[in-house]
């Protein structure tokens, strides 16, 4: 079917999937309403399970999203299979956290209706920022995604963690939104329109001219999304709020609103706004390095496994990073890889880490680790899975998207950031491998409490997850190659990893230089 | 199939077989885990061993070969395949593993089903990364490798496990990670000067790499594998690793881990870079750090209290010997060099179970704590004797035909390296001949020491084919250095060959390295 924009009908076609999912939404607010006897008591299940059903019947409007062509790049909204693939890790990641998120919430009296509400509409926030074509859209997505996530990190409202963690979210959020409004004021200003493909064409007529409002409005957007994506040194507010939210939580702002941020990042700043490359990539470049650097060196130092894990998470956003900086074609490709895993991992670890934790969400010490791989099998080897991928170390996903990046990176002949990229991860093994040692190299005291065991639903979802994990570290095949389709789709490039040899094939260069 | 052992069935068998048997272990009865174990690793070396009589000995080229595309979009192949080195490395990994599980049977007391599956992913791993020729295959079975080991080490190791574990892991990783971009950098290499991207050691091989690169492409790979050897100044998690590792931990790390070390520099590194691998500063470090683990690994080996340690860091300098013989690049020193490989595998790994046996018996390997117990171990002591005596490189044994034929390689170009390195030999029987006299002979000036019973039934069978190995490549070594002849004369060639004809600078060099932005613009 061909959409035509200036029809709104077609927009609604194209936006089927959110559609969907805000549906569900308010589905869930209102019927929670109607069948809860009292307002602080916990709603039945099927809330919940309503919820998973809307965000899997999302994910089938999702794929229907293919059989769409709009031609022209003027929509408000992408039609490419960029988005469409974020979209899918973005509908994943939430699927995912609904499922390891029972458990917990069921222990934290936080079974309530609004928590899907909040979760289902920062999806939707996520996925519209993902496809967004228009800076206005990225303005009110971001803050739909912003405004759910404030919530939920502050909805234990019993715990003074959870509401300390909320108000210095809100505040650094509502500091970074500021930053990047401002922005895209400035790019109005140089190009007058916040339409992407019309700014695109004016970026590249302004950055022949050197205008100093366009530079200006790039960096402040960068520094906008580098807020969201907590890349230093912006990500003070990161271990904080990753700490103090609700576990399941933590690890759902892990993974969706880094990966809808990237892929905003990706999408504006990679493509839309190629032809000021001189300005962000400079900007990246060292916010990448920087990034990988601080807080792998930080992690090492944590006695807490959750906190170890927020600084893990923003280390990831510094490999990401290179992904951007590389700004090709496999760059792309490479970043959507690594977010489509690392938002697995990710929340499997934050999974692990809320149910080990116990009520009140108080175990989340190393020590709190000692013995727990033999005293729960299924809980430790998961959680080695996990750590595994999220080191980078064969042969899970991680390995296979860090290698990704490398690749990327080499390619696009940042050589130094490769091997920052290896140096970093190295360090990062210190800090995933002493989990490991805690849960298996040391003997539980005797006054362990047992973590409970998990829930049938916590169980088939981590289990999928973990297989999910080896299952795409060793035969990457076909990931690779869909991820190779949509990155060149973002901007059509050349069909190989690598972008095209600077001789002709089979001729050894040998000119000196 | 009746050319089952020509076809790569044999070697992908070599794989699949440990893994499947890893996850039987799991899945099995706490105290049938070991039978498990050790009825696999046993099959895997029956499986093995027709390869050394159907392997072809005539030809350097690689046999049992298969190429199956695996990865296709970046051009990573399930390539494997073996000539002589690999073919020995292979047979030595499924000899020494079957031994290490049954020395195992008793000294292995909780969570017996983790660790024989560990072992078995071990085995898995060790064939794959001698069998492996695609770099990615390669990487991924190297990288493997160090889960089972860092769980072996670090569950069932001594007091100072977690510490040694994880310098174990750390040291590994660190050499391996920068090879990753090596690896990458050449792939990148190859891409732009044929428009393939290939992971293929094949094609890898044959790539033209400026000489100014090669140096630092080498040491990128030289570290990871000088690491693994280990070479002299990053040797010094392998006396923590051994010493905290259960036995059939130290079995296997001297036996096979730390021979992927050498035979990384002899697959990898030497023809991949052959031009600054035989550069006279390359070669000259080499030798310098072989001679200073030679002599060093000794001296610190005759002054160790703990035989445990003694034997670890008389590792270092058997595989000094084997580093110097490599990088003589001449056909006994190669030949030397694996063949000593092999040598050491039994060795150490015979002296490792020999005094894991009497650990098990008084909980201690101070040497002091012991004397005399060659009178009531007589069977102990004897075989003790005959591994220490091959270990020393006595004529007879086969320690002194890998070392004698190292030496004569090496004195072929380097007399002095060569005249240094055989007062090594004399240090070796300088610190093994006094613990074998302070352990097994003399009075027994201890009462604990008197009620020592002799080994038993399976301790014997665990010993039995290492002893018989000893003495059999020592009289007749030539069947083992047949097949390797042709494939270390090809490699020679190869290295020759190559390290003339690298390009003075390439269309490679255009690498950028210092596109860092803040260098400000290169173009």
């Amino acid at each position: 079917m061909i959409l035509d924009f200036s029809s709104p009908i077609d927009y609604l076609w194209a936006l089927l999937p959110e559609v969907v999912l805000a549906a569900t939404g308010l589905l869930v607010l209102v019927v929670d309403v109607f069948q809860r006897g009292s307002r602080s008591g916990p709603s039945r299940a099927w809330v919940g399970w309503t919820a998973v059903a809307g965000v899997l019947l999302a994910l089938v409007a999702n794929g229907y999203l293919l059989e769409f062509e709009a031609p022209g790049r003027s929509g408000m909204i992408a039609m490419d299979t960029f988005r469409i693939a974020m979209n899918f890790v973005i509908l994943g990641a939430t699927a995912l956290g609904l499922f390891l998120a029972f458990d917990y919430l069921r222990r934290e009296g936080m079974d309530i209706g609004e928590f899907y509400f909040l979760v289902l509409m920062a999806a939707v926030g996520m996925m519209l920022l993902a496809g967004s074509r228009d800076l206005i859209v990225v303005f009110v997505s971001l803050e739909l995604m912003s405004l759910s996530a404030y919530v939920l990190t502050g909805f234990n409202r019993k715990d003074p963690r959870s509401a300390e963690a909320a108000l210095k979210y809100f505040l650094m959020g509502a500091f970074a939104s500021g930053f990047l409004l401002y922005g895209i004021a400035l790019l109005f200003g140089a190009t007058g329109s916040t339409n992407l493909a019309l700014v695109t064409s004016e970026v590249t007529r302004g950055a022949q001219e050197g205008n100093l409002l366009l530079y200006a409005g790039v960096a402040l957007v960068v520094v906008g999304f580098a807020f969201k994506i907590s890349a230093v040194p912006f990500h003070m507010w990161t271990p904080d709020t990753y700490e103090g939210a609700p576990t399941p939580v933590t690890g759902y702002m892990a993974a969706g609103v880094k990966a809808a941020g990237f892929a905003a990042l990706l999408r504006i700043v990679t493509v839309e706004l190629a032809p000021a490359a001189e300005v962000w990539t400079e900007i990246l470049w060292w916010l990448a390095v920087l990034t990988m650097i601080v807080p792998n060196l930080i992690a090492l130092a944590q006695d807490s496994v959750k906190r170890m894990l927020a600084y893990s998470s923003i280390a990831h956003a510094g490999y990401l990073l290179v992904g951007v900086v590389a700004g090709s074609s496999a760059g792309r490709s490479a970043a959507l890889l690594y977010l489509a895993v690392y938002s697995v991992m990710t929340i499997g670890a934050f999974a692990v880490v809320g149910l080990v934790a116990g009520k009140g969400d108080s175990r989340t010490g190393l020590a709190d680790y000692r013995g727990l791989g033999w005293r729960r099998p299924l809980l430790g080897g998961l959680m080695v899975i996990f750590l595994l991928s999220l080191a980078g170390f064969p042969p899970t996903g991680g390995f296979i998207g860090k290698l990704y990046l490398l690749i990327a990176a080499v390619d696009a002949g940042h050589v130094a950031l490769a091997v920052i990229l290896v140096v970093t991860s190295f360090v990062s093994y210190y800090y995933y491998l002493r989990v490991i040692w805690k849960m298996y190299f040391e003997e539980a005291p005797e006054d362990a409490v047992l973590p409970a065991a998990p829930g049938g639903a916590f169980r088939l979802a981590a289990v999928v997850a973990a297989l999910a994990i080896l299952v795409s570290g060793l035969f990457p095949g076909r990931a690779i190659q869909t991820a190779e389709t949509v990155g060149q789709d973002l901007a059509p490039r050349p069909a190989t990893p690598f972008s095209q040899p600077a001789v002709p094939m089979g001729v050894p260069d040998t000119t000196t230089d | 199939m009746d050319n089952f052992f020509e076809s790569h069935w044999v070697l992908s068998l070599l794989i699949i077989l440990p893994l499947a048997g890893s996850v039987a272990c799991l899945a099995a009865r706490e105290e049938l885990a070991r039978h498990v174990a050790f009825g696999t690793s046993v099959i895997a070396f029956l499986i093995s061993l027709p390869l050394f009589w159907t392997f072809r000995s005539g030809t350097a080229a690689i046999q049992n070969y298969v190429s199956v595309p695996w990865i296709e979009a970046w051009g990573i192949g399930y390539t494997v395949g073996i000539d002589g080195i690999s073919l020995l490395m292979v047979l030595l990994t499924t000899f020494v593993t079957p031994l290490a599980i049954l020395g195992s049977y008793t000294y292995i007391q909780r969570n017996q089903r983790a660790y024989y599956a560990m072992l078995l992913l071990l085995l898995a791993a060790m064939i794959g990364v001698f069998v492996a020729l695609d770099l990615f295959l390669f990487f991924l079975f190297w990288e493997i490798m160090l889960i089972p080991m860092y769980f072996i080490i670090g569950v069932w190791g001594g007091k100072r496990r977690i510490y040694a574990a994880v310098k174990f892991f750390l040291f590994t990783a660190i050499g391996s990670l920068l090879m990753l971009v090596a690896i990458l950098v050449m792939v990148y290499l190859y891409y732009r000067q044929f428009g393939i991207i290939t992971f293929a050691y094949n094609d890898l091989v044959q790539l033209p790499i400026a000489r100014d690169l090669q140096f630092v492409l080498f040491a990128a790979f030289a570290l990871a594998f000088a690491i693994k050897v280990p070479l002299f100044p990053v040797h010094t998690w392998l006396p923590d690793a051994h010493v905290e590792a259960p036995t059939a931990g130290s079995v296997i790390l001297a036996g096979v881990l730390l021979k992927m070390g050498t035979y990384g520099f002899l697959r990898f590194a030497l023809p991949f870079f052959s031009h600054a691998a035989t550069s006279p500063a390359v070669i000259g470090t080499v030798m310098v750090l072989s001679l200073i683990g030679i002599i060093y690994g000794a001296w610190v080996a005759a002054v160790q209290p703990d035989a445990k340690k003694l034997v670890a860091y008389t590792s270092i300098a058997h595989l000094g010997f084997v580093m110097m013989g490599l990088f003589a690049l001449t056909t006994q020193g190669i030949q030397g060099g694996i063949l000593q490989m092999v040598n050491h595998g039994i060795s150490t790994g015979a002296l490792f179970l020999l005094i894991g046996m009497v650990y098990e018996r008084r909980h201690t390997r101070m040497i002091e704590d012991f004397g005399g117990i060659a009178k009531v171990m007589p069977v102990f002591a004897a075989s003790f004797l005959l591994v220490a005596l091959s270990s020393i490189g006595l004529p007879g044994t086969n320690g002194f035909i890998g070392e004698f034929l190292i030496l004569i390689g090496t004195f072929q170009k380097y007399p002095v390296v060569a005249f240094i390195a055989a007062t090594g030999v004399i240090f070796a029987a300088a610190y093994m001949l006094p613990m074998v006299q302070r352990m097994l002979y003399g009075e027994i000036d201890r009462e604990e020491n008197r009620a020592l019973s002799d080994i038993t039934l399976r301790e014997r069978v665990v010993l039995a084919p290492a002893l018989i190995m000893i003495v059999l490549i020592g009289v007749y070594p030539q069947p083992f250095l047949s097949r390797t002849a042709a494939s270390v004369d090809a490699l020679i060639d190869q290295v020759e060959l190559r390290a003339v004809a690298a390009p003075v600078v390439a269309g490679a060099s255009d690498l950028r390295f210092d596109r860092m932005p803040i260098l400000g613009a290169d173009e």
